[in-house]
C-alpha cells in the first residue's frame, strides 16, 4: 500500500468572502516529486501555507507526514523543510554559519551539526566558499545552499516555493539534479514552479485554477487525456478558463 | 515505513534560542554600519551636546569705551576680561566705532564708562555704566549682558566700603541644581532618552523587517521554532547593546563632562532596562506593520524621534506648551523616562521621587508588549 505523505480532503480556506482554496483533494506519496502548478492567484501559496502549518484550513482536512494541519501544526513543522523563492539565507553570515544556524533551529545536536556542515560543504563542492559570506556568492550557489539548508534535518517532505526563479537553464538543471537525488533517498518533494519544462521532471503534477484542482496526474497521462503535446499547452488550456486574476 | 528515518529529537527551546542569539550577534558584529550607529551614535551625540551645542556663551569679544580711564574703570574692565565668558578686544573712542565693531562681528558687547565714573562712585555712592550688546541674536545678547551685569555687581560688592551702596534694586538669583549655570551635563538624561528610543526602536524594527524582506522570516516561521523564541532572540542582543550604550553614556558623563557623582546608578540601570524593553517593543510593533527596511527606518526616525524630542521636555519645557500638546506629551514614553533619568542623574533623587513615572512607563511597556504580540499573531494568520 502506498504511504501518503501529504493528503488533502475537501481542503478549503476562505478569507472573508474570498475562497482562496476551494475543496481540493490530492495525495502525494512518499518519495514522490510532486509539481504543484497554477497561475498567480490560483491558490497555490495558500494551500502550501496550510501544508506547512502556517495557516489553518477553514474546512476539510489536510495531513502532512501523518499529522493534522489543523491541530498538529507544530509536529508538522518538525517533519518538513521549506525553501522560499528568495533562497532565504543570511547574507551577512558565511555558508558554514548559515548551515549551523538552520541546523541549530531544527534542534540538531552539536555533533550532528558539525557532521552535516562538513557533509553539505563536500557534497556541494563548496570547500573554497565555505567561509565566504553568502552575499558574495552567485545566485546558483545560494540556491543550492538554500536547498541543502532546507533539508539539513532530513525532513520527510520538502516544500519548494518557486525554487528556480531568476537562474539560468544550466543552473536550473543542476538544481533539479539535487531534487532527483533527494527524492531517490526517499524524500518527498512538493514543488511549485512557473517553468513548464520543469513540470515534465515531476512524477505527478496538479494544476490549480481558481482555487480548485483542475487536473492531477502524471504529466504524460494528462497531456494524452487533454490531447495536448506538453504540460505547457495543458497549462495554458486550463488556465485560460480561469475567471479570477492574480496579482 | 518506506524509508528509515532518524526520529527528530524534541527540539529544546534553549538550544534554538542560543542558535538564534548567536546568529543575531554575528550579524550585528559583521554589519559595520549598524555597529557604528549602535556604538558610535551615543559617543558622537554626547560629544556634540557636551562641547559643541553648549547653551553657554563663552569668549565673547567686548570693547571698552572709556574717555577718562581711572582706577575703577580699568579695574572693572580687567575684571570682565578675566572672566571666561569674555575676551577683551580693544578700546574704542566713539559709539560709531562700536557699531562698526558689531557690524564686522568682531565684538558682541561694548562697555561704556561715563567720565567721572570713579568720582561718582566714591563720592555720590552711585555711578552709571552702559552695556551695549549686539542684539541681532537676541538670546546671545541677553545672555552676554546678564553675564556682564553679574560681573559688575560682584565687582561692586568687592569694592565694599560704606561709600559704595549696591544698586537700588537687588535681585538675587539662585540656580538650583546647576549653580554655575553649566549646561554641559544638563543634557545627559535627554540625550540618553533619545538614543535609547531611537536605537531600541530602529534597530529592532529594521533587523526584523530585514528578515521579512529577505524571506528568512518565512523560513523561520515554517521551522519548529516557537515565535516567542524568535522575538526574544531578536530582542536580547539589542537589549544588551542598548545597555552598553547606557554604560558608554555614563562613562562619558562622569569621565569627560564632570557630571556630579552621587546618583543611584543601580536604580538608573534598572529604569533604563525598563525603558529599553519599552523601545524594543515599539520596534517590534513597527516591524509588524511595515514591510521594508527603509520604511521601518523612516517611521522610527520621523515617527519617533520628533515626538520624543518635542514631548520629552528635554528641549522645550512642557509647561509652556498649549494644553492639547501637554495632553499629548502624556502618552509619549520618552517624557516619563526623561523625568526619571534627570531626577536620578541631576537631582540625585531616589526611587520614592520617581514612583509615578516608573509606574506609567511600566504600564506603557506592558501595553506595547501586548500590542506587539497581537500584531505579530495577526500577521501569522
Amino acid at each position: 500500500m502506498t504511504e501518503w505523505v501529504i493528503e488533502a480532503e475537501n481542503l478549503t480556506r476562505r478569507f472573508g468572502d474570498f475562497t482562496a482554496v476551494n475543496a481540493i483533494n490530492l495525495q502525494v506519496a512518499a518519495g514522490e516529486i510532486f509539481g504543484f502548478l497554477g497561475a498567480n492567484g490560483a491558490g497555490k501559496t495558500t494551500a502550501m501555507r496550510i501544508f506547512c502549518g502556517l495557516l489553518e484550513p477553514t474546512s476539510g482536512r489536510a495531513t502532512v507526514a501523518g499529522f493534522d494541519a489543523m491541530t498538529q501544526a507544530e509536529q508538522i513543522k518538525r517533519q518538513i523543510g521549506y525553501m522560499s523563492q528568495k533562497f532565504s539565507l543570511y547574507g551577512k553570515l558565511t555558508v558554514k554559519q548559515n548551515i549551523r544556524f538552520f541546523a541549530g533551529i531544527y534542534g540538531l545536536s552539536g555533533q550532528q551539526v558539525k557532521h552535516k556542515t562538513t557533509e553539505i560543504v563536500e557534497r556541494l563542492g563548496l570547500a573554497t566558499a565555505a567561509d565566504k559570506l553568502v552575499d558574495d556568492l552567485p545566485l546558483g550557489w545560494k540556491q543550492r545552499i538554500s536547498f541543502a539548508v532546507a533539508t539539513v534535518h532530513q525532513p520527510k517532505v520538502v516544500f519548494l516555493d518557486e525554487p528556480t526563479g531568476g537562474v539560468d537553464p544550466i543552473v536550473r538543471r543542476q538544481f533539479w539534479d539535487m531534487i532527483f537525488e533527494a527524492a531517490s533517498r526517499g524524500m518527498t518533494v512538493f514543488v511549485t514552479t512557473h517553468y513548464m519544462d520543469e513540470a515534465e521532471y515531476c512524477d505527478r503534477v496538479s494544476i490549480m485554477v481558481d482555487g480548485s484542482v483542475a487536473a492531477i496526474g502524471k504529466p504524460a497521462d494528462l497531456c494524452a487525456e487533454h490531447g495536448v503535446a506538453n504540460v505547457d499547452e495543458l497549462f495554458v488550456a486550463l488556465a485560460r478558463k480561469a475567471t479570477r486574476h492574480g496579482d | 515505513m518506506a524509508t528509515d528515518r532518524r526520529a527528530l529529537p524534541h527540539v529544546s527551546g534553549v538550544k534554538m534560542f542560543r542558535a538564534f542569539v548567536l546568529k543575531e550577534a554575528k550579524h550585528v558584529l559583521r554589519d559595520r554600519r549598524s555597529l557604528f550607529i549602535l556604538l558610535g551614535l551615543p559617543v558622537v551625540m554626547m560629544l556634540l551636546f557636551g562641547f559643541a551645542l553648549s547653551n553657554e556663551v563663552k569668549n565673547s569679544n567686548f570693547v571698552v569705551l572709556d574717555r577718562a580711564p581711572d582706577a575703577s574703570t580699568v579695574g572693572l574692565a580687567d575684571r570682565i576680561a578675566e572672566s571666561s565668558y569674555f575676551t577683551y578686544s580693544g578700546r574704542v573712542d566713539s559709539e560709531a566705532e562700536i557699531a562698526s565693531w558689531f557690524r564686522r562681528g568682531d565684538a558682541r558687547l561694548a562697555v561704556m564708562f561715563p567720565p567721572n565714573f570713579d568720582h561718582d562712585l566714591r563720592h555720590l555712592g552711585h555711578a552709571q555704566i552702559r552695556l551695549i550688546a549686539d542684539a541681532s541674536d537676541p538670546n546671545t545678547a541677553s545672555t552676554v549682558t546678564n553675564y556682564a551685569t553679574a560681573i559688575v555687581a560682584q565687582y561692586q560688592t568687592e569694592l565694599g566700603g560704606s561709600h559704595v551702596r549696591p544698586g537700588a534694586i537687588a535681585v538675587e538669583t539662585r540656580m538650583l541644581y546647576n549653580p554655575q549655570l553649566k549646561s554641559s551635563y544638563m543634557f545627559v538624561p535627554g540625550v540618553m532618552t533619545l538614543i535609547l528610543m531611537l536605537l531600541g526602536a530602529m534597530m529592532t524594527s529594521v533587523s526584523i523587517v530585514r528578515e521579512k524582506e529577505r524571506g528568512t522570516m518565512e523560513v523561520l516561521l515554517v521551522s519548529p521554532m516557537n515565535p516567542l523564541i524568535l522575538i526574544l532572540g531578536k530582542a536580547v542582543p539589542y537589549l544588551v547593546l542598548c545597555l552598553i550604550d547606557v554604560l558608554i553614556i555614563l562613562a562619558l558623563s562622569y569621565g569627560l563632562l564632570d557630571l556630579p557623582t552621587g546618583a543611584n546608578l543601580p536604580l538608573l540601570l534598572a529604569e533604563s532596562l525598563l525603558f529599553i524593553v519599552a523601545t524594543l517593543s515599539l520596534g517590534l510593533v513597527i516591524s509588524n506593520v511595515v514591510q521594508q527596511q527603509q520604511t521601518a527606518m523612516f517611521v522610527s526616525l520621523v515617527g519617533l524621534l520628533m515626538p520624543s524630542l518635542v514631548f520629552s521636555g528635554f528641549m522645550f519645557p512642557i509647561e509652556n506648551m498649549p494644553l492639547p500638546l501637554q495632553v499629548i506629551s502624556h502618552v509619549v514614553p520618552t517624557r516619563w523616562f526623561y523625568q526619571i533619568a534627570s531626577n536620578i542623574m541631576i537631582k540625585h533623587l531616589g526611587f520614592a521621587a520617581i514612583v509615578k513615572p516608573t509606574l506609567i512607563l511600566a504600564g506603557m511597556t506592558l501595553g506595547l508588549i501586548a500590542i506587539a504580540w497581537r500584531t505579530f499573531k495577526q500577521r501569522l494568520s
